[in-house]
């Protein structure tokens, strides 16, 4: 068979869902609280390791072996945008709470089981650290 | 749209097609081809209220005015004419025994190309267009072609070409084999796989009409009938099998090889939800 990441999840049953395993939550969310507390303690003046992960996860949502978020939404910065997912701004507004959009990188179809959005987590596309990045360049969208 | 009352639009739209048939039947006797394909059309014209239902076999192009006057205008000159005339004449020429292609299909293979795939009750399996080709060489001694271009897309551009305008009429027999080959195709078009986690209904049923990076999405409601395309972004003609592979890899799912039971499966679910849409291939595509 073909599959590389879980077994095949089909829409035509959606019990199946319930049964897939979302294996890096508990620990992505772990240190995202922390990274949380951090950067709302210093938001005013980034500190120079925060500032390099915003740019590092800048770099990890363009890469087109990575994130290759541009794929599907239109992001500051980016070039030729997809249209298929919404565009990624006032995200700091939308998600004041980071471990959302955490959740929502490590296995979006948890919120939405239909969701085209690959799950980056889950399926190990994206590590917890690279997660994270991307949640800091998020977060000054 | 909040996307809340996204999820939950597409949420019943795909719930309908998936459970077009009978709801409440159990997965055996759910296998329901003709409300399936009805159902097909419904989701696809009520999504794109403006597209006629011929024009949905213009792929990308039916989907966005601009891409549709490019289209237009590439028509004046169509990209694929080098290869149509390879393919006349590789039809009219014979193979070294004597014989042609024409001596291996009905009405020596003028205008039938809406007829394929069809289910073989004897071979108890489906045989698309591609596969029929390369058997007809085999069997008169001649080695197979490559099935993703050149040669392949050249027979299939002009078969389909003298078939232009003609409906779609793929057959499903009263044959238990033939209803689980349907089944199984319709299965692997929906069925998310790879570590992206993509079905093909992900991006053709889903999400049609939406740019993926700079690519227009093509609706699933007529996918195959301009094969072969002529693609700027392959400087030349693909066959079927060429899309099915080259959208397999693109999920960084492994593909299978060209011709394998499963893609000939989904062929012949594809075809099947579009009949009555006119064959318009060979085709151009940006
Ligand atoms: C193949 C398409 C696709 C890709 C690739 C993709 N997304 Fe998404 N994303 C979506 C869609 C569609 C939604 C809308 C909600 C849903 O369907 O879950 C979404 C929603 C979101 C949201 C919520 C936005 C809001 O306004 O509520 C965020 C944040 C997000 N994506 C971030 C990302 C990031 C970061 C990446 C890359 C690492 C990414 N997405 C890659 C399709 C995609
Ligand atoms: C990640 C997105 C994606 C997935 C998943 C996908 N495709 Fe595609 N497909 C594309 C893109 C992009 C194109 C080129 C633009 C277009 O024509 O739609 C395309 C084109 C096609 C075409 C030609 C349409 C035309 O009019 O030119 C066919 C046929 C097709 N895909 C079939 C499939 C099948 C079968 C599967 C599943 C095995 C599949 N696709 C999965 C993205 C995808």
């Amino acid at each position: 068979m073909t599959q590389t990441g879980n077994a095949p999840l089909k829409i035509t049953d959606p019990t199946k869902h319930v049964l897939t395993k979302h294996v890096l939550t508990k620990s992505a969310l772990i240190p995202a609280a922390a990274v949380a507390l951090l950067v709302g303690m210093l938001a005013t003046s980034l500190p120079a390791a925060a500032q390099s992960s915003v740019a590092e996860g800048q770099k990890l949502a363009f890469d087109r072996s990575k994130g290759n978020c541009l794929t599907c939404h239109d992001i500051k910065g980016g070039n030729l945008p997809g249209s298929i997912g919404p565009a990624l701004t006032d995200i700091k507004r939308k998600y004041p709470d980071r471990n959302e959009l955490v959740a929502i990188l490590v296995d979006a179809t948890k919120r939405n089981p239909l969701t085209v959005m690959p799950p980056f987590g889950r399926n190990r596309i994206l590590n917890d650290k690279e997660i994270n990045a991307i949640v800091d360049f998020l977060q000054t969208l | 749209m909040r996307p809340a009352i996204r999820f939950a639009s597409i949420g019943l739209a795909l719930a309908a097609l998936a459970y077009a048939a009978a709801p409440s039947a159990t997965a055996a006797d759910a296998v329901d081809p003709v409300a399936d394909a009805k159902a097909f059309k419904k989701y696809f014209t009520d999504k794109f209220p403006k597209v006629k239902l011929e024009d949905f076999v213009n792929g990308p192009y039916s989907m966005d005015e601009g891409l549709h006057q490019q289209w237009q205008e590439k028509e004046q000159f169509p990209p694929y004419e080098f290869s149509l005339e390879l393919g006349k004449e590789m039809f009219s020429k014979p193979f070294k025994n004597g014989k042609s292609y024409g001596d291996c299909f009905p009405n020596k293979g003028i205008g039938i190309r809406q007829n394929y795939p069809y289910f073989d009750e004897k071979e108890g399996k489906v045989i698309t267009l591609e596969l029929a080709l390369n058997r007809c060489r085999e069997a008169n001694g001649e080695p197979p072609f490559s099935y993703v271009k050149d040669e392949m897309a050249a027979l299939t551009a002009y078969m389909a070409f003298t078939s232009r305008g003609k409906p779609f009429d793929i057959k499903i027999p009263n044959d238990p084999r033939a209803l689980a080959a349907y089944e199984n195709g319709k299965e692997y078009f929906y069925t998310r796989r790879g570590q992206l986690n993509f079905s093909c209904a992900t991006c053709h049923v889903q999400s049609p009409g939406e740019r993926i990076r700079a690519e227009v999405l093509a609706p699933a409601l007529g996918i195959l009938n301009a094969m072969p395309i002529y693609r700027s972004e392959w400087s030349g003609m693909g066959t079927t099998s060429r899309r099915f592979t080259s959208c397999n890899s693109q999920i960084r799912g492994v593909p299978f090889s060209p011709q394998d039971d499963e893609y000939r499966n989904v062929e012949y679910y594809l075809s099947f939800v579009s009949n009555g849409l006119p064959i318009s291939g060979p085709g151009a595509r940006p």
